[in-house]
C-alpha cells in the first residue's frame, strides 16, 4: 500500500501485478490445454444446493439465478437494530403483505449487477449521440418561446420528482425481503438518479450552459401551485413506514401517471410548438419506463395472486393514491394541456386503472 | 438563429447543479419525520452543504465504467469455465481459502449492499446519501460476481454449495456475520466509521491483498480477475471513509469522543475478525505470499501510523489497543489454525498439519514465537495422526461474547496464559477473550447480551440436536465430505486423479 498526495492509502497494484506474472508459465498452460482436451473432468454438481432446490433439481442455473437466490440472510441475527429495535435488520414484518415465498419476486429483465450496468450503458449511448445530434444543429433553438417557458414549468421540475423517486426505491432496497427486490430496487435507485441527471442536462442545455433554469425549475417544483400536490404527495410517501406501500405508490401509481402524461402527452403537445428535439431527448425515460413497468406489473401481480389479505391490502392502497394523484395531476393537466387537459388526464387514468385492474387489483 | 452556446461549466459546478441541487428542504413533512435516524447518536452536522464529494460520478458515468469492468471479467470467468481453469491452482488445498471466502465474506457483501442502501435512503445531506447509493449498488456487485467467480469452483469441490444456509448457522460464521450485524444494527455514523473507515479504510488491505495476491500465487485466474475489478470500487469506498471521518470531525468538536469511542471499538472488532484470514494467508495457501505478520506490519502498523499522524490534527489518536493488537499478530494465525484443526469435524472446510517445509517457513516468519509455543503442537498431533489416533476435541468451546471467537487467545505479555475475562450485567456472567472485547460490552451490554452464540445455542438444543451429527445435518454440512482433514477427502481423492491423468497424457 502506497500513501498518495492525500494521503490516500492505494492497492499496490505492482504487488498484485507480479504475483499474476508468477502464475501459470507458458509452457505449463500449453500443456494444460493438452490434457485437459483428453482428460475426463466431470463436475460433481451444477449449481448451489439451495438454487438446486428452488429449480426443482441440480440442473444448469442462470448467473441470475444464482446471483439472487437466497442471497439474503433470513434467521439468527445477533442484535436489534438501535435505530428501530421493533424488527430484525432483515424481516418479513416491515411490511403487512405477506408472503410464504419472497423469490417469486423474479425480475422478469433477470438483471443481476452485470447485465444491469451493460444493458444502461448501451441506452445511455443512445442518449449522449441524441444530446450531441442536438447540439450540434442547436435543435433546442427551434422550440417556441413561450413553449420553452413551459418547458421550464412542467418538465425540469420532475428533477425533483424523480429525486423522491430515488429516495422510495432506495427505501424499498434499505427495507425490502429478499434479495430478488432489493436487487432490482437498488438498480431502480440508480435509474432515478440517472433520469434526473439527463433532467438537468435538459435544463442545463435549455440554459444554453447555465444552472439558471435549473433554479427556476426548483422554483417552481417548491412554491408554484401546479406542483404542490404532487410535491405533497411525495413527500407524503417518503414518510411511509410500510415499503411494499411505498413500492406500489411510487412506481404503479405515481409513476403510471406521471411517466404517460409527461413523456406522452404533454410531450405530444409540445410538437407543435417545435419541441421535436425534446422527444429526442427524453427518449432514455419513455424505453425505461417501458422496460421497468414489465418489473412493477410482474411484482404487483405476485404479490395479488398470493393471497385475498395481500390483494384487499394493495386495492386499499392503489385506491387511495390514485385518488391522491389524480387531483395531484390536475393543474399540471390544465397548465400544459389547456381545456384538453381534463379529458387526457382521464385517459392516463383509466389506462392505470386497466393495467391494475388486469394485474388482479379490485378497484 | 440564435447565437452558439456561450457559457461553459468546470466539472466541479457541473457535478453540483447535477446532484446538489436535487433535494429540497421538505415542507409537508418534517424533515426530521423524512430524515429520522441521523440525529440520535449525538453526531453533530451544522452545515451538510460542506461535504466534499470525493468523486463526482454521474449515474452514466457509472453505467459505462462499471459495464465495461463487468463486460472483461465475465468474458475471463467464461473462458476460465471453458477451459476447466481450477486444473492450473497450485493445489486442491488452496480450494479451501476460498470457501471460507464464500461462506464468510460474500453474504456480507449482500449485507453491506442493503446497509448502504438504508444510508443512501436516511441520511440527510444529498452528497454523502448519493456516495452511499453507489456503495450499496457496488456492493452487490461484489456479492454477485465472487457467487459467479466461485460458482465454477462449487461445480468441482466440495463445501460451497449451501453458503446462504451455512452463514446463518455455522458456529465459525456467525464471528464474520456478528461483525457485519453489529455495523448494521449501529447508527448510520457509527456505520460509516465502522465499515467506510475502520473496515474499508485502515484495514481493507489486510482483507484484500492476501486473498487476491493468495489467488495471483496460486493460480487461480478467477479470483485475481474479479479482485483486480473490484479495486476501483474499494478506492472509491475508501475516499469515502476517509471523507466521512474528515467531515464528523471538522463539522463540530463535540463529534470527536464519539468518534474516536467508535474507532476504537471496530479497530478491535475487525482485529479479531480479520484472524480467519491471518490463518487464511499463514496455513492454507499452498504457495504463500507474505505471513500475517508481514502484512501486518505494513498495512496496519506503517500505513496506519502514517494515516493516524495525518488525523491527529482532529485530535484523533491511534485506537486503543493497537500495540496489544501488533504483538497478537505473532500469535493469531497459529491459534486459529489450532482451533479449526481440532474442530476438523464441525468445520465447512478441510484442515491439514502443515508440512516441512511450511513449518519451517513459519519457523522462519515467527521467529519469536513459532519455535517456542506453536511448532511442538503441531508436530505433536502429527505424531499422533501417524499413530492413528488424529486427535479431536469433542468438547464445544466457550465463545466470546463479543467477538465470538473461540476462547483460545492468551494473554498480553504470557503466551502460556489464556486470557479470560468477564461481566455480570442483569445477574449474568458474560465472558471474554481479551480486554478488548469486554470493553465493546461493557459499553453497550443491552445490544451484544443478545448475541445468538452459537455454542449456546446447540446446548439449548436450537441445532437440530445434541449429537454432531445432528448438528451437521442442520449446517447442511455432509459428514466425510464437506467437513475432516484435506487428506482422505473427496476433494483431495479428484485432484489426485487430475494430477495422475495428466501425468499420464503428458507421458
Ligand atoms: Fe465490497
Ligand atoms: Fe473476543
Amino acid at each position: 500500500m502506497k500513501l498518495t498526495a492525500t494521503g490516500v492509502p492505494v492497492f499496490t497494484v505492482e504487488r498484485l501485478t507480479s504475483g499474476i506474472k508468477r502464475q501459470i508459465p507458458l509452457e505449463e498452460k500449453a500443456a494444460m490445454s493438452i490434457d485437459i482436451k483428453t482428460m475426463n473432468v466431470e463436475p460433481k454438481r451444477q449449481t448451489f444446493a439451495h438454487v438446486a432446490r428452488r429449480l426443482g433439481s441440480d440442473t444448469t442455473a442462470s448467473r441470475y439465478e444464482e446471483g439472487v437466490y437466497d442471497l439474503q440472510a433470513t434467521t439468527h441475527f445477533h442484535y436489534r437494530p438501535i435505530w428501530g429495535p421493533e424488527y430484525w435488520t432483515f424481516d418479513e414484518g416491515r411490511t403487512a403483505i405477506k408472503m410464504k415465498d419472497w423469490y417469486v419476486f423474479k425480475d422478469p429483465r433477470q438483471f443481476y449487477y452485470g447485465t444491469y450496468t451493460v444493458t444502461r450503458a448501451n441506452m445511455h449511448q443512445t442518449t449522449d449521440r441524441n444530446f450531441a445530434f442536438e447540439e450540434k444543429r442547436n435543435m433546442l433553438a427551434n422550440i417556441d418561446e413561450e413553449w420553452r417557458e413551459m418547458i421550464v414549468k412542467y418538465l425540469i421540475p420532475l428533477r425533483h420528482y424523480e429525486w423522491g423517486a430515488n429516495m422510495n426505491a432506495c427505501a424499498v432496497s434499505d427495507a425490502g425481503y429478499g434479495a430478488a427486490l432489493t436487487s432490482a430496487m437498488i438498480f431502480t435507485t440508480g435509474d432515478r438518479l440517472g433520469i434526473a441527471q439527463i433532467l438537468s442536462r435538459i435544463g442545463i442545455a435549455l440554459s444554453e450552459g447555465d444552472g439558471e433554469l435549473l433554479d427556476q425549475a426548483k422554483q417552481e417544483w417548491m412554491e408554484a401551485d401546479a406542483w404542490q400536490g404532487v410535491r405533497k404527495a411525495i413527500e407524503d410517501s417518503l414518510v411511509v413506514k410500510d415499503w411494499f406501500e411505498i413500492l406500489l405508490a411510487q412506481f404503479l401509481v405515481m409513476d403510471g401517471m406521471v411517466y404517460p402524461l409527461v413523456y406522452n402527452h404533454f410531450d405530444t403537445e409540445g410538437q407543435k410548438h417545435g419541441a421535436a428535439a425534446l422527444s429526442i431527448l427524453c427518449e432514455f425515460m419513455v424505453d425505461w419506463s417501458a422496460e421497468h413497468n414489465r418489473w412493477v406489473d410482474a411484482v404487483v401481480k405476485a404479490a395479488v395472486k398470493e393471497s385475498d389479505e395481500n390483494r384487499a391490502l394493495l386495492s386499499d392502497w392503489y385506491g387511495k393514491w390514485r385518488n391522491i394523484m389524480r387531483e395531484a395531476l390536475q393543474p399540471q393537466a390544465a397548465m400544459v394541456l389547456g381545456d384538453g387537459g381534463e379529458a387526457v388526464l382521464n385517459e392516463v387514468c383509466e389506462q392505470l386503472d386497466a393495467r391494475a385492474s388486469k394485474l388482479g387489483l379490485t378497484l | 438563429m440564435t447565437p452558439p452556446r456561450k457559457k461553459k461549466m468546470n466539472l466541479k459546478q457541473r457535478y453540483a447543479l447535477m446532484t446538489r441541487g436535487l433535494d429540497w428542504e421538505t415542507s409537508y413533512q418534517k424533515m426530521d419525520d423524512v430524515f429520522p435516524y441521523d440525529t440520535f447518536e449525538g453526531i453533530k452536522i451544522t452545515d451538510w452543504s460542506k461535504w466534499e464529494d470525493p468523486f463526482r460520478l454521474t449515474m452514466d458515468a457509472y453505467w459505462k465504467y462499471q459495464g465495461e469492468k463487468e463486460r472483461k471479467l465475465y468474458a475471463v470467468l467464461d473462458s476460465f469455465a471453458q477451459n476447466n481453469g481450477q486444473l492450473g491452482i497450485s493445489d486442491a488445498r488452496y480450494v479451501n481459502a476460498i470457501k471460507l471466502f464464500l461462506t464468510g465474506v460474500t453474504p456480507l457483501e449482500y449485507q453491506a449492499h442493503r446497509h448502504f442502501s438504508h444510508l443512501g435512503r436516511h441520511i440527510r445531506g444529498v452528497g454523502p446519501r448519493v456516495a452511499a447509493q453507489m456503495q450499496s449498488l457496488d456492493e452487490l456487485r461484489h456479492a454477485q460476481t465472487q457467487i459467479h467467480t466461485i460458482s465454477h469452483y462449487n461445480k468441482f469441490f466440495d463445501g460451497f454449495s449451501e453458503f446462504p444456509h451455512m452463514h446463518d448457522r455455522v458456529w465459525y460464521l456467525s464471528v464474520p456475520k456478528s461483525f457485519f450485524d453489529d455495523a448494521c444494527s449501529a447508527g448510520p455514523f457509527e456505520f460509516f466509521t465502522a465499515i467506510s473507515f475502520a473496515f474499508e479504510y485502515v484495514l481493507t488491505n489486510l482483507l484484500f491483498v492476501p486473498f487476491m495476491s493468495g489467488a495471483a500465487y496460486n493460480g487461480d485466474l478467477a479470483t485475481v480477475t474479479f479482485g483486480f475489478s473490484a479495486q476501483s470500487d474499494e478506492a472509491r469506498h475508501m475516499t469515502l471513509g476517509i471523507e466521512v471521518i474528515k467531515f464528523m470531525l471538522e463539522q463540530h468538536p463535540d463529534n470527536l469522543p464519539i468518534v474516536q469511542k467508535w474507532v476504537d471499538k471496530w479497530f478491535w472488532r475487525g482485529h479479531k475478525v480479520l484472524g480467519l484470514v491471518a490463518m487464511m494467508m499463514d496455513y492454507m495457501l499452498p504457495k504463500r505470499v507474505m505471513s500475517w505478520k508481514e502484512a501486518w506490519e505494513i498495512y496496519f502498523t506503517e500505513a496506519g501510523g502514517a494515516l493516524f499522524e495525518d488525523l491527529s490534527r482532529y485530535g484523533l489518536r491511534v485506537p486503543k489497543y493497537a500495540d496489544i493488537a501488533t504483538e497478537e499478530a505473532e500469535h493469531i494465525s497459529h491459534q486459529n489454525w489450532a482451533i479449526f484443526y481440532q474442530y476438523t469435524q464441525a468445520a465447512g472446510f478441510h484442515t491439514w498439519i502443515p508440512g516441512d517445509d511450511e513449518l519451517d517457513w513459519l519457523s522462519e516468519k515467527y521467529p519469536n514465537t513459532f519455535d517456542k509455543y506453536y511448532r511442538p503442537r503441531f508436530e505433536m498431533w502429527r505424531e499422533m495422526e501417524a499413530k492413528g489416533e488424529r486427535f479431536y476435541n469433542n468438547a464445544l468451546p466457550q465463545l466470546c461474547q463479543t467477538c465470538q471467537i473461540p476462547m483460545g487467545y492468551t494473554e498480553p505479555g504470557d503466551p502460556t496464559k489464556i486470557g479470560f475475562r468477564s461481566s455480570i450485567y442483569k445477574d449474568e456472567r458474560y465472558h471474554f477473550c481479551s480486554q478488548g472485547c469486554k470493553d465493546i460490552f461493557d459499553d453497550e451490554p443491552e445490544k451484544f447480551s443478545q448475541a445468538w452464540l452459537p455454542v449456546h445455542q446447540i446446548f439449548q438444543g436450537n441445532c437440530g440436536g445434541a449429537d454432531l451429527s445432528d448438528v451437521l445435518k442442520w449446517y447442511h454440512m455432509d459428514q466425510g465430505i464437506d467437513n475432516m482433514d484435506y487428506t482422505g477427502s473427496p476433494d483431495q481423492k479428484q485432484w489426485d486423479a487430475w494430477q495422475a491423468a495428466r501425468k499420464k497424457v503428458a507421458g
